[in-house]
């Protein structure tokens, strides 16, 4: 249904909706929009990576071995002669691509189950939270482990695995919101006038309950980030022959006494990364937070 | 004999949107052994002014830029905080507005009320104890004793009140700051609290400086009244002086606000368009066994044409009432009859259709509109649902429903958070007599706003009524407003239904011992506004 | 309170049985054995060994097998570690990893704490930036990185400190410690920075202040006790988290803990190793969150009495 918006005449006064005033007060945040720009350019460096790293991902050179950084290899080669900035750059496209599909598929979980829950409210809500709450105490990074260890290392149950943990939060996140919007006076309005409960659903409440979920997701994709890398470190993550941010770090800490290099720019890029998202997250929760003007 | 003399205060804030001007050149005197009653609207700077007395705004946007505050020959303003701290809490006591937030839910009411004791005398704690408990007594807590050890969650409002002002008396200040003291209790116990107030004045001899929105509230209590707008001092005086002869205009506006007038006389109208009976609305939670009643066996009619006020404190069940009307909370038992249909065995698409006849006034405009939602949208939304209007006429149906609610038409594109609280109120009053309803149900529709803006509301609500012909159940805890809007009242207390009548029999010669406790709780009844 | 304990116990049995189960199926469904990776093994030595270890009876039964030995307090004999027990390895990793996790703790709360209080007292000042921005480097700079990165500087550069090892030189828990604890350090920094802020600008505060309160006094008498509520209510995940943290700083400083045990089991198919240490690890970890749910109760005193009062 088209907005009814349009029918207006030309001379209406401009007006400043919410989204308007949170971009501005967004942009005013200093640090989220230099998170902002970087983790801008991550994903771009990282997305072309086939075509803007200067060597082949797997060319090997057992002649030349480790070497530092230097003019011919900006971070400098592995123990396999492989160039660590092209190793960076692939790696970046495994541990981004962990951590957005891995919060896509938690997001889409938690966000349907938890307004599913606050909304309906009463034995549903009851039952579908208390679901949650008994997943939420079992003790998760171990039943990862055990995951990765028992059905061997799949990139896809990888992503489950991970969205499995993430998606208990967002629920329980979007269930709190829709609950509290559902009393807000504007929705019994909404009733009164006759709407329909799912019309209500979607115009009134979903819109909404959009801001925080966007904060929480900008701040759960670093999380994720971090659990791969965790997994990977451990050797329960990634596999060779791909590899992640995780994976080098693994490497570069084995050989970090005579190559400190191997350890200190995928560490880099893996922290410069999730600094963005998390200098951009918490911009967003300030930009977001407030609802509107009291005078 | 002066007690605080304040001269030429100005106060300022730095802000987002500029340097705002919260207080400018006031002048003010508090004496011994008389209450000063500071009167404004939001806005007008009046609270501003009382923490700019003891310090209490911070100094990063807030910024004192001239003035004196003379009291026991020092200018409070030159103070630095260490002797500021000396004063507050023993030279002047301060009384804040919520009692629910202004005691810490951590501590004791024992080791709250002995704070200032153990913080400016020697006394030890056991004498320290012994006072509180005194003032305990004096403020009229039964059970001083346990009171002490209580938690301030396990207390009501009026006797958390009780306490905040133990506590600013204790140590024997010569005076009392009280900032909205009874603004957030019910009538009953606001009345109780301006008497305990007036008479701890009056028997130790102290100064109070009352700040209140609401002139009637200090009618009868005040000696010497000053008048703030926007940040300045608009008018002063003897209390008898300003009531009965304003100069200044916004006095006399804010005088001509105050909902009064003899209650009109009663015709009965003949049809009925309501009829409800037996109606019992319970909430079940699963903490508890027993349910709340929030309308426990409630039976009236409304007629045709008429304004029913539905007067009551909290958790009274009024707006639960309300709600129940138009089906908006489920229905425990009973029946509600509107236009002969019955609402309990009503299918969804025929409720669907009947809603377009009823509609409500809420009463938070801070929430009452979607906020991602322009003025436009909300208008439109309740005509295109009913299919009252065809695409092609929207923009005109919507600019003359602004029209008749006082708003421009040029705003259609705004957001609610660009309007004023009674703008929002225009806002969704013109949502709910957009479909021409029969029946309107108006919970506290005027209860956020400014006493002011609550009077033009209230015209308002009076004229649309009359031109769309509306029959209206308008709820409220304001008895003065109830009187003047009212064909006949209905008083509930505590789910049930005390007293219903025409308003000149219920005001004049109430019935039930409730509703006469309630008459004399309402402010300033013994006094003639203009 | 008792009511509300026992309440969260109860709740809390379920869950224990359910970690036991699901464990319990997930490691045999897994394709392998416990031999598998050895050398080639004769198929009749293959037999003797799995009716030795009782893994040729029906799944159920070894189910049924080993809730009753778990009630007797048995975790059953290590398959890697002939000989060995579950129960006496856990015994001698878990001392070692508790008092990384106690040394790990105390540092978090320590620093975090004072870190959020100082931020909150001063907020959007130097006092603010600083503390907050060294909070985001802490969350960001994961365990695994900051481990070899402070071997690196401080037991390699600078030879100040011991880079391996647990108890066998002095200062060698100095390292291990911070570098377990310094993400929750800087998680409670910012949640009590949060908290501190939160409970500052209520009303109550500026009762205290319009009382004669001096600045010290507001923020422990009548601030801190709000403030800190979500900290220890952090308390719970903590606890989870620095376990598995422990399985990476253990690994990394060659640790003799239960995380290393742990990751080790589950490389090589140890069946009753991974059952017994998931087991162990998770009934602590319940038993923790319980601890920190109550706490965070205890000190709401609506909610303290509302569960005291017998109703």
């Amino acid at each position: 249904m088209s907005s009814p918006t349009h029918h207006l005449a030309e001379e209406d006064i401009e007006a400043s909706s919410l989204w308007r005033d949170a971009r501005l007060r967004l942009q005013k945040n200093h640090l989220a929009v230099v998170g902002a720009v970087a983790l801008v350019i991550v994903i771009l460096a990282v997305s072309l990576a086939p075509w803007i790293a200067p060597y082949e991902y797997d060319a090997q050179d057992l002649n030349l071995g480790a070497t530092a950084p230097s003019a011919a290899h900006w971070f400098g080669t592995d123990i396999f002669g492989r160039d660590l900035l092209t190793q960076i750059l692939y790696g970046g496209r495994i541990s981004l691509a962990v951590g957005f599909i891995a919060t896509a598929v938690a997001l889409i979980i938690g966000v349907s189950w938890g307004s599913v829950a606050g909304y309906c409210g009463g034995r549903i809500d009851a039952v579908m939270m208390r679901f949650v709450d008994v997943l939420y105490a079992l003790p998760f990074m171990i039943f990862i482990i055990l995951l990765m260890v028992v059905f061997g290392r799949n990139m896809i149950l990888l992503f489950l695995a991970i969205g499995a943990v993430e998606w208990l939060t967002m629920a329980r996140i979007m269930r709190t919101q829709v609950q509290s919007l559902k009393q807000k006076e504007f929705v019994e309005a909404a009733t009164s006038t006759g709407l329909s409960p799912l019309v209500i659903l979607y115009r009134h409440i979903i819109p909404n309950a959009v801001g925080p979920m966007i904060v929480y997701t900008t701040l759960t994709i670093p999380s994720v980030m971090l659990l791969e890398a965790f997994l990977s470190f451990l050797g329960l993550g990634i596999q060779p022959p791909a590899t992640s941010w995780g994976l080098l770090i693994s490497y570069g800490a084995e050989t970090m006494e005579e190559y400190p290099w191997l350890l200190i720019f995928p560490g880099a890029a893996l922290t410069l990364t999730l600094f963005s998202l998390n200098f951009l997250g918490d911009g967003l929760r300030d930009a977001l937070d407030v609802r509107g003007s009291k005078d | 004999m002066s007690l605080l003399t304040v001269k030429d205060l100005s106060v300022s804030f730095v802000t987002r949107n500029g340097t705002v001007q919260a207080v400018q050149s006031v002048n003010v005197e508090v004496k011994e052994n008389a209450l000063t009653a500071i009167i404004g609207e939001s806005g007008s700077g009046k609270s501003v002014l009382c923490y700019a007395l003891l310090g209490l705004i911070p100094t990063p946007p807030g910024r004192i830029d001239g003035g004196e505050a003379w009291f026991a020959g020092q200018d409070l303003l030159t103070l630095s905080q260490r002797d500021l701290r000396r004063v507050r809490g023993s030279q002047i006591g301060m009384v804040f507005q919520d009692p629910m937030t202004s005691l810490n839910p951590f501590l004791r009411i024992g080791e709250q009320l002995t704070e200032p004791l153990l913080l400016h005398t020697d006394l030890s704690k056991k004498q320290a104890k012994t006072r509180a408990i005194e003032l305990l007594e004096e403020v009229g807590l039964n059970e001083p004793e346990q009171a002490m050890q209580a938690y301030p969650f396990e207390f009501s409002g009026g006797m958390r009140q009780r306490v905040m002002i133990a506590m600013a008396l204790i140590n024997e200040p010569k005076l009392l700051i009280a900032d909205e003291p009874t603004t957030a209790l019910d009538a009953t116990i606001q009345a109780q609290i301006l008497d305990l107030i007036k008479s701890l004045q009056t028997r130790r001899g102290i100064g109070v400086l009352f700040i209140s929105h609401d002139l009637a509230v200090v009618a009868e209590i005040a000696d010497e009244i000053l008048v703030m707008e926007k940040g300045n001092a608009v008018e002063c005086g003897n209390t008898q002086a300003v009531i009965e002869n304003p100069q200044h205009d916004y006095t006399k506006k804010l005088l001509a606000s105050i909902p009064s007038g003899a209650p009109r006389n009663y015709e009965p109208k003949p049809q009925t368009l309501l009829s409800v009976e037996g109606l019992k609305t319970w909430f079940y939670t699963n903490a508890k066994t027993h349910p709340v009643r929030a309308v426990d066996d409630v039976s009236f009619a409304i007629q045709k044409g008429e304004v029913l006020g539905l007067v009551g404190e909290s958790g009274s069940g009024k707006s639960t009432l309300g709600r129940s009307l138009l089906k908006l909370v489920n229905i425990t038992e009973g029946s509600v009859h509107f236009d002969g249909i019955n609402l309990s065995t009503i299918n969804t698409p025929d409720l669907k259709a009947l809603r377009r006849r009823m509609q409500m006034i809420f009463q938070d405009p801070y929430s009452s509109l979607n906020p991602r939602m322009t003025v436009f949208d909300t208008l439109a939304e309740p005509l295109l649902l009913h299919n009252l209007v065809n695409r092609a006429d929207l923009g005109a149906a919507v600019r003359i429903l602004m029209d008749n609610v006082g708003l421009a038409s040029a705003f259609a594109k705004k957001y609610p958070h660009e309007f004023s609280g009674g703008q929002r109120q225009r806002i969704a009053i013109g949502r709910a007599i957009a479909t021409k309803p029969d029946f309107v149900v108006a919970d506290e529709p005027v209860s956020a706003l400014d006493v002011t803006i609550q009077a033009q509301i209230l015209r308002l609500l009076a004229d649309l009524k009359e031109e769309y012909g509306i029959t209206m159940l308008f709820v409220s805890h304001d008895l003065a407003v109830i009187r003047q809007i009212s064909d006949r009242v209905a008083v509930m207390y505590n789910g049930k239904l005390e007293e219903i009548g025409p308003t000149k029999a219920v005001f004049e010669q109430p019935e039930s011992a409730y509703t006469r406790r309630l008459l004399q709780a309402i402010p300033g009844q013994n006094v003639e506004f203009g | 309170m008792l009511k509300f304990i026992l309440l969260r116990m109860a709740q809390a049995i379920p869950v224990v049985l359910a970690v036991i189960t699901v464990t319990f199926f997930l490691v045999r469904a897994a394709p392998g054995g416990p031999f598998d990776s050895e050398k080639a093994v004769l198929p009749e030595v293959k037999k003797a060994l799995e009716a030795q270890y009782k893994l040729d009876v029906p799944l159920t039964d070894q189910y049924l097998g080993y809730l009753a030995d778990l009630a007797d307090g048995d975790l059953g004999p290590s398959f890697k570690y002939p000989g060995r027990s579950v129960n006496e390895i856990l015994a001698s990793g878990l001392p070692v990893t508790a008092e990384l996790g106690v040394y790990a703790l105390c540092f978090a709360l320590f620093i975090g704490v004072l870190a959020g209080i100082l931020a909150a007292l001063r907020p959007n000042t130097k006092q603010d930036y600083v503390p907050m921005t060294l909070a985001m480097i802490g969350i960001c700079m994961p365990s695994f990185l900051l481990g070899p990165i402070l071997i690196l500087v401080f037991g390699i550069y600078l030879e100040w400190l011991p880079i391996s090892g647990w108890g066998d030189l002095p200062g060698d828990k100095i390292l291990p410690s911070i570098t377990l604890g310094s993400a929750y350090a800087a998680y409670i920094a910012r949640l009590s920075r949060a908290g501190m802020l939160e409970i500052l600008s209520q009303d109550y505060i500026r009762t205290a202040r319009a009382k004669g309160a001096s600045d010290s006094r507001v923020v422990f008498k009548h601030a801190l006790r709000g403030g800190l509520i979500p900290v220890i209510a952090f308390l719970g995940p903590a606890f989870a988290g620095l376990l598995a943290g422990s399985f990476v700083v253990e690994t990394i400083f060659q640790i003799p803990g239960l995380g290393r045990f742990y990751v080790q089991a589950a490389f090589n198919r140890d069946y009753t190793m991974i059952l017994g240490t998931t087991v162990f690890l998770s009934v602590l970890i319940v038993i923790f969150n319980l601890i920190s749910d109550v706490l965070a109760a205890w000190m709401d005193p609506r909610l303290r009495t509302q569960f005291s009062k017998a109703k």
